[in-house]
């Protein structure tokens, strides 16, 4: 019995490990082929925009000359499939190319500015979930009450309201009127390099650096894009959460924890929401991934240099490496969140291990 | 729950006490800030630069051997790098005298050698400014003989033909003509880039800032360069932010967070100019905006229907509504100024005469036309106005806005109808604009005479150009002038080019900074002369 309880212990772990591995094989080769379909599908648009990318590097002026030796030395004059597969080979030898907007490598420029939006998205959705997630069950619990209402109308306010106003307004208020927090940009000019770049995140750079003063400057610099940000975040998160505790609620078992005598505290916050963290988590990290592509409009009002920015200047000027390469970051971005969204999915949720 | 509120408002209490007090007041007394939307800079080597903020924060950290005086810019060209200089009688070369005791930023001594580095590594490069230089016949076959050093202190220029001296000088003062420490540059050269590949982002010159940082599209950095041979600078450092939004710029100005703010609208300028604390300075820039009719098109290329777009255009009414402020009306190709410049302006909105032109020429219905114009607001502004009073004059316009870079496209390749956009003189002399607008020596599409907006046009102008081309080698200045007077004067009444306004770039300042030169129509901004 031992023996063989040994041997079939040990074929379903070798099975197991096997599958294991086919998984992540499986998964390795869905995730490259997202990439290729994604750098394809970017590489054509780049190419069939009515914008000629040779303009963007010699400008209105240039003489026939110049332009056309530019257009060689961009190797433009080659067939589309030849310019395509370059381009792949260098994206996989880790050179994304120059800018053409900021003369250095696209790498360096992406090192630069995603951090600036990592560091905002990630405030933001801190924000969001934090007020949202509770916002959401006070007003499933509190259904057609005032609470309810009054949620709601802040959602639908979060989601009507342009991001480009709403931010200007909190500029004029916060900033402008009651001083309570620092204008645009990431830092005051005087705090910029001030402390050594480690990760790019300055309300980290600055905490490394053991420097308070530019973590405060960053933090009242944040606070307000970051508000602007979550407000939107928390518009979606606290309907989901609404809606998901609404039909929880529903359920039987909410009816058994009650006549158990459990409080109503605990149906609540622990079995009902507990059931509704496993969609919740979903909506949560495409929130999140929203915000990590990078909010142009915020960004133009708050001078925040990051990706969204980035990506949008380089189109407008076919500035095709940058945007390409800004690209392969945000579908890395999503497909790490979906993967993320996925572990924590079998976290919660025992019968998805 | 209690708990949780009680926490989390305690928290939100601590962030905001701790995020009020970070703000600060103003700025320091030898430190200049400045808002201004800089995501245009492409490069930082004067042999490429050739938008706007490049040029700027150029002016500032490099010298040129002939240069504009900040404190007189209606003084013309003045003694720079080049203390002096002679020309030849035959009008062909030009001997300059090196100024002495001046250093590079690096604290390497300025002699003639980095004079005819910095002037032949424009020619070589082939950059897009480099016609700036090529059109007085350099090459990269010639240039070791036409750009010279004999001596630390002499250097000798020899064109390809007798040219007005001010239009040589003129050219020598453009950015492209910026003097490059030649060791500092050849220390960081790669595979024979004459220190392209370092000078992108970096710089090494004589001027009156070294660029301490750039950040693109974000920020740059300048520390006053202690050896600047002219003056030494009040301020002590320059910080440029990129700020696109005018209410931000404006906001951060009444705030006291910057000092100058340079993209404000019409509407902010308005709302700043009750404030006591703050200033608007007024300057005219060089940029024109017109609106051209492609000649290879029927019947844009009737002469009366030309003329009836003319007169079919509230020039007025532009500059009072919607520019108020930003743009004066101007109707000559030579921005004022310039070296003959023209102040007629003959048309304004007549949709009468422009009804009766369109009928004369047997169109009085049926022109139907695309305006191709810029996506931006200032310029979609203008071609709606526009279109209202082409409709009323019987003309169907139908605007197709595009970015910057896919307008020029079409337009380069002559496939437009109507394009709406702006032409910014590239050096400060005249020749700049007259070589587009009027001159076009060959009007065949093989030609590919992109550069010149007369020939996009597809404008075949066999006198006009021969006339632009003896203007540019009148050695007489004040006939020279007359010159242009003429062919604007022509240009006005056979071009298909409806020329409507001139840039008046207006600049929100801090009351207590004093100095800001914006640069005119001829220059750029000069920091050096600001005080606080």
């Amino acid at each position: 019995m031992s023996l063989t309880g040994t041997t079939s212990g040990g074929r379903r772990a070798w099975l197991s490990s096997r599958s294991g591995i086919l998984k992540g094989g499986r998964l390795l080769v869905s995730l490259a082929v997202t990439m290729l379909g994604l750098l394809l599908i970017t590489f054509l648009i780049g190419r069939v925009m009515p914008i000629d990318p040779v303009l963007a590097v010699v400008g209105e002026r240039a003489t026939k000359e110049v332009y056309e030796a530019t257009r060689a030395a961009m190797g433009l004059d080659d067939p589309l499939y030849i310019q395509f597969w370059n381009y792949i080979t260098e994206v996989l030898r880790g050179d994304f190319g120059m800018s053409l907007l900021t003369s250095r490598p696209v790498i360096e420029d992406i090192a630069r500015v995603f951090p600036a939006t990592l560091e905002l998205a990630t405030v933001a959705t801190f924000l969001g979930v934090a007020i949202g997630v509770p916002a959401g069950v006070v007003a499933a619990v509190n259904q057609g009450r005032w609470p309810d209402h009054l949620v709601r109308l802040l959602g639908l306010f979060g989601y009507s309201m342009p991001v480009f106003w709403l931010g200007l307004m909190g500029l004029l208020v916060f900033y402008g009127k009651l001083d309570w927090v620092a204008g645009p940009g990431r830092l005051d000019v005087f705090f910029e390099d001030v402390v050594p770049q480690v990760t790019g995140v300055i309300l980290i750079d600055s905490l490394l650096a053991g420097d308070t003063e530019v973590f405060a400057n960053a933090l009242s610099h944040i606070v307000l894009p970051a508000s602007v940000l979550g407000y939107y975040s928390l518009a979606y998160v606290s309907r989901m959460t609404r809606s998901f505790m609404l039909e929880q609620l529903a359920q039987e078992y909410v009816t058994t924890a009650r006549v158990k005598g459990l409080s109503e505290a605990r149906v609540i916050w622990r079995h009902a929401l507990g059931n509704v963290m496993v969609p919740l988590i979903t909506v949560i990290a495409l929130s999140y991934a929203n915000l990590l592509e990078g909010s142009v409009l915020t960004e133009i009002v708050f001078a925040w240099p990051g990706i969204g920015f980035y990506i949008t200047n380089a189109l407008l000027a076919a500035d095709m490496s940058a945007v390409l390469g800004g690209t392969v970051v945000v579908g890395i971005v999503f497909i790490g969140l979906n993967l993320l969204s996925d572990v924590l999915y079998r976290f919660v949720d025992p019968r998805a291990r | 729950m209690t708990k949780f509120t009680s926490a989390f408002a305690a928290g939100m209490l601590a962030v905001v006490t701790m995020t009020s007090t970070a703000a600060l007041a103003a700025t320091p007394k030898d430190t200049l800030v400045v808002a201004a939307a800089i995501d245009d800079i492409v490069s930082l080597d004067p042999a490429e630069a050739f938008e706007f903020s490049g040029g700027d924060l150029l002016q500032n950290t490099y010298d040129r051997l002939v240069e504009f005086d900040p404190k007189n810019l209606s003084a013309g060209y003045q003694p720079g790098l080049a203390a002096s200089w002679t020309v030849s009688e035959d009008g062909k070369t030009y001997t300059l005298t090196m100024r002495d005791g001046v250093t590079f930023q690096s604290g390497n001594p300025f002699t003639a050698e980095d004079a005819e580095f910095s002037l032949r590594r424009a020619v070589l490069l082939e950059k897009t400014p480099s016609f700036i230089l090529t059109q007085f016949g350099f090459t990269k076959d010639n240039i070791n003989d036409t750009i010279k050093a004999t001596d630390a202190k002499t250097l000798v220029i020899v064109t390809d033909k007798k040219y007005a001296q001010s239009f040589v000088l003129n050219c020598l003062s453009a950015t492209i003509g910026s003097i490059v420490d030649k060791k500092t540059a050849l220390s960081h050269e790669k595979d024979g880039d004459m220190g392209y590949g370092w000078l992108k982002t970096n710089t090494a010159g004589t001027g009156a800032y070294a660029l301490k940082s750039w950040k693109a599209n974000e920020s740059y950095v300048l520390e006053a360069n202690a050896n600047f041979w002219r003056a030494k600078p009040a301020m002590k450092r320059v910080f440029v932010r990129h700020v696109s939004e005018s209410a931000s710029q404006r906001l951060q100005l009444e705030k006291g967070d910057i000092d100058v703010a340079r993209n404000l609208t019409p509407d902010d300028i308005a709302a700043i100019s009750g404030n006591a604390d703050l200033k608007v300075d007024e300057d005219l820039r060089g940029r024109i905006v017109y609106m051209s009719l492609n000649q290879k098109k029927a019947p844009l290329n009737d002469p009366k229907v030309v003329e009836a777009f003319k007169w079919a255009v509230d020039y007025e009414g532009m500059t009072k509504t919607i520019l108020r402020g930003q743009y004066t009306v101007h109707q000559a190709f030579l921005p004022l100024t310039y070296l003959g410049e023209l102040k007629d302006k003959p048309y304004k909105l007549d949709i009468a005469k422009a009804k009766a032109l369109l009928a004369e020429a047997g169109h009085a219905s049926d022109v139907a036309v695309k305006i191709n114009v810029r996506n931006e607001p200032t310029y979609m502004a203008i071609a709606q106005a526009i279109q209202g009073t082409l409709t009323q004059a019987g003309i169907n316009a139908e605007l197709t806005p595009m970015t910057g870079k896919q307008s020029l496209g079409e337009y380069r390749a002559r496939e437009h109808d109507v394009y709406l956009g702006a032409w910014g003189p590239d050096y400060p002399d005249p020749h700049t604009n007259a070589d587009t607008f009027a001159h076009n020596p060959n009007n065949s599409d093989e030609a590919k005479l992109t550069g010149k907006l007369a020939w996009r046009n597809g404008w075949d102008i066999p006198e006009m150009t021969k006339a632009t081309a003896a203007a540019v080698e009148e050695a007489d200045s004040a006939k020279r002038a007359e010159m242009y007077r003429a062919i604007q004067r022509e240009h006005q009444q056979t071009s298909p080019f409806v020329i409507m306004f001139q840039k008046i770039e207006q600049t929100g300042l801090r009351k207590n900074v004093e100095g800001l030169v914006t640069g005119s129509a001829i220059s750029s901004v000069h920091y050096w002369t600001v005080t606080k």
